[in-house]
């Protein structure tokens, strides 16, 4: 049997319990997997890295010469989540990004937050992804985070955590879609017969959210990405012809009377509604970063004015800083009076005296991060890693502590993994995508990260993480 | 349709067209060496000059022959109009409009471009028997075609992509029967013997009119030949047939439906399609054949200038920004 060696009892496991029985959500599940051989799976995995060749879902790894494509390995077996579990996270994510949403509206108007002591004013003002130019600024709606994609884990007792909110334009949610194409096909019996909530509707329900946030009766939508050299070109392009809508870069708008136009080989087309997948400073160069070739002069003036809305809104990157991540309990409590549905990890705050006292007293213990980096770059594992880079790091922090914080290092679940002898446990977290249009919606899947080497908790895809699909189950 | 989009289906068509008229360019010129008479050596340097890449050829191989011809031709990255190269940027620009083409259309161009890396790394110029690696290479462009033809909605893109192909077809014939003006005879007597009359058969074959020419005019005749590659209105890789679609895709993507043109791209081409449409074939010799074709090309790029002004020109927003500004 495929699955009789696999070792499970260090981690929070999540088809075996400590005893190493099987959940009952991985029952059905578990059986199909044992009557595979090894031989057979490792047949599936290669069709099913050609076919992610074949799709041209492929990324550029920043850093790397342009021209050199990889693709995000895709491991056959999907994660299975069952239907309890998922209402959890449901809830959980709903609470957070209403909470979020309000948070980020009150600290550019009124700072009701602020002034009443909750969270230290210069934290927030201090942020290098708080912008003034949207003080006083209300989305339509009063919608700041439109598409969310929060990282999520799942420590020794099987507890689920936010890791990181990830409000300003995240990235993957191709993957699930077509990771859930590709899986569904090397196992269709399997497939349909474990009742797995559809995932496919996601473009369709971005497309009417995007669209909700205009008056025009028939609004024209596009998507704005920096280019075919970034290295989520592929998610854009799909994204675009998932909607049916323009895929523009900076170059094809031009800004005139505040209105917003692309160019076209008919003239001038106004555009209503921009899903920007470029970042916040680099949308308008006449307002934030000045040498950005990326975005349109102008567009900040045509969105202030209402005639054009962006999604994400300019700004919302503020609530993902990883300091106002440790205060996100306290805003729930705030806003809602409820308290949070799905915790924060613990988060020391070297801004402030006590936390970085034991931050640098015990940094070897600790995982530390950057307060405005993504994507796993700046940051130290501080089991991981060398004295040098521990005395690095305490000398980074102390020079700059409001750069800062530190987690204590999580021990990740596990889920069943193929590696070259077979079925293994290997450690993973879960990005859900929520939208936020005329309701919140959590989409009943996700993109499952995997840290692929034994043992590692690295999932990011730029430092050699893959993917799964993951399948949510109707109970 | 976006400008940018349009410019990028252009030359989709342009490079998938100049990637399968390479292919078959070699692979007939290497089938003509098959057939030569005992002592006649087989000829590149005459495809290498129609091409108009000799001197980027000179520079970076010693001599020319057959293994250096066909890496250069198909496999070399330094030369921008390999096979190779071509791939790459249609395949680039299939990246940037990827949204306004098929599924399906993706992905055989996709796995095209990732089969010539696997070639370019099995050195297959060194191989004895190179055919079969351009017959798929050209069995590949011509499903692509055969998918976009029956998937692609007859839309503005549609046009786009055709425009650029005819424009490139247009430009390839041409260039070919120029490769017949370079080919070196032994001496003058050879004209008209078997070798002249091979050379004038593999000419043919290299735009697949070897049949459909043979239906019409049954005698392999250098005038009759050239008059069937430029002159005929239903040979779909003759000049004129090529330069007809061209008129027809413009006036698709203006929807201009009166007499004449609507702008200056349709100008030019209705003039040039004109010009060949009441020619006399005798016209052509009495002009010189290869002075006609030169001066065929440089019309052909000033079509392609008129084209990019009027479709694919896109201002520059931050010119405009300051523009808007000191008016208010």
């Amino acid at each position: 049997m495929l699955t009789e060696n696999y070792e499970y009892k260090e981690h929070y496991d999540e088809m075996l319990d400590e005893n190493g029985n099987c959940r009952p959500h991985y029952k059905a599940f578990r059986e199909a997997l044992d009557t595979f051989s090894n031989r057979k799976l490792q047949q599936l995995q290669y069709s099913t890295d050609k076919a992610q060749v074949s799709m041209g879902m492929t990324f550029n790894v920043y850093h790397d010469n342009k021209g050199v494509e990889k693709i995000l390995h895709l491991d056959l077996v999907p994660r299975i989540i069952s239907g309890s579990e998922w209402d959890i996270l449901n809830r959980g994510l709903q609470q957070r990004i209403t909470a979020l949403n309000m948070f980020i509206q009150d600290i550019y108007n009124e700072r009701k937050i602020l002034k009443d002591k909750i969270i230290p004013s210069e934290l927030v003002l201090s942020s290098s992804d708080y912008l003034e130019p949207c003080i006083g600024l209300t989305p339509p709606r009063g919608t700041w985070c439109h598409i969310t994609g929060s990282d999520i884990v799942r420590d020794k007792s099987g507890k689920f955590f936010v890791l990181e909110d990830n409000l300003r334009c995240p990235s993957g949610v191709s993957y699930m879609l077509e990771n859930r194409e590709i899986i569904k096909q090397a196992f269709p019996n399997l497939f349909a017969s474990m009742g797995v909530q559809p995932v496919s509707d996601y473009c369709g329900n971005l497309l009417s959210m995007l669209q909700s946030l205009s008056n025009e009766m028939q609004p024209n939508v596009v998507v704005l990405t920096p280019g075919m050299y970034n290295s989520a070109y592929f998610e854009h392009s799909y994204i675009a012809q998932q909607m049916g809508v323009e895929l523009v870069t900076g170059q094809d708008l031009i800004v005139k009377d505040d209105y917003v136009y692309m160019q076209t080989t008919k003239g001038l087309e106004k555009v209503d509604v921009i899903y920007r997948r470029i970042d916040d400073t680099f949308i308008d160069p006449l307002v934030f970063n000045p040498d950005s070739m990326l975005g349109v002069p102008g567009i900040f003036d045509a969105y202030k004015k209402g005639n054009v809305a962006l999604a994400n809104a300019p700004g919302t990157g503020v609530a993902d800083d990883k300091a106002v991540y440790a205060y996100v309990p306290r805003i729930i409590k705030y806003y809602l009076d409820e308290d949070p549905i799905i915790e924060n990890v613990p988060t020391y705050l070297c801004s402030e005296e006590k936390d970085l006292k034991y931050v640098l007293e015990n940094i070897e213990k600790l995982v530390v991060k950057e307060t405005n980096a993504a994507g796993g770059y700046g940051m130290m594992i501080g089991p991981k890693a060398t004295k040098e880079e521990h005395e690095k790091f305490r000398k980074k922090v102390k020079a700059s502590p409001r750069k800062y914080i530190a987690q204590p290092t999580l021990s990740l679940s596990t889920v069943p993994t193929l590696s070259s002898k077979g079925v293994a446990p290997r450690h993973v977290d879960l990005r859900p995508y929520i939208l936020f249009g005329e309701n919140i919606k959590v989409i009943p899947g996700a993109l499952t990260r995997v840290a692929l080497v034994k043992g590692s908790l690295v999932v990011n895809s730029s430092q050699g993480g893959g993917s799964k699909d993951t399948w949510v189950l109707f109970d | 349709m976006l400008s940018r989009v349009a410019d990028s289906l252009f030359w989709l068509g342009r490079y998938t067209e100049r990637a399968e008229n390479y292919a078959r360019f070699i692979d007939v010129n290497f089938n003509l060496s098959l057939d030569l008479p005992p002592g006649i050596r087989e000829q590149w340097a005459p495809l290498l000059l129609a091409t108009g890449d000799n001197d980027l050829f000179l520079k970076l191989y010693k001599t020319v022959n057959r293994e250096n011809a066909i890496r250069f031709l198909a496999f070399d990255e330094r030369n921008p109009n390999s096979i190779l190269s071509s791939i790459t940027k249609s395949r680039e620009n299939a990246r940037i409009v990827r949204e306004n083409i098929s599924k399906e259309t993706w992905e055989v161009l996709n796995d095209l471009y990732h089969y010539l890396k696997e070639l370019v790394k099995k050195r297959v110029w060194k191989k004895e028997d190179p055919h079969s690696y351009f017959n798929e290479i050209k069995q590949q462009i011509q499903l692509l075609n055969g998918i976009a033809y029956d998937t692609a909605p007859r839309t503005q893109g549609w046009y786009f992509t055709k425009l650029g192909q005819f424009m490139e077809r247009a430009d390839k014939t041409s260039r070919i029967l120029d490769v017949k003006y370079h080919f070196l005879l032994p001496s003058v007597e050879e004209v008209g013997s078997p070798l002249d009359y091979l050379h004038w058969a593999a000419l043919l074959k290299s735009v697949s009119a070897f049949n459909a020419y043979r239906r019409v005019y049954g005698k392999i005749a250098p005038t009759t030949i050239v008059e069937y590659l430029v002159l005929n209105k239903y040979f779909p890789r003759s000049i004129l047939f090529c330069l007809m679609n061209v008129e027809s895709c413009l006036l698709e993507i203006s929807e201009f439906k009166g007499r004449g043109y609507s702008n200056n791209a349709e100008k030019a081409i209705g003039n040039l399609r004109a010009d060949l449409e009441y020619a006399d074939i005798s016209e052509v010799f009495d002009f010189g054949l290869h002075e006609y074709l030169d001066q065929l090309q440089i019309r052909l790029n000033d079509i392609s200038s008129a084209i990019y002004e009027q479709y694919f020109k896109i201002q520059p927003n931050f010119v405009a920004d300051s523009q808007s500004q000191s008016q208010s």
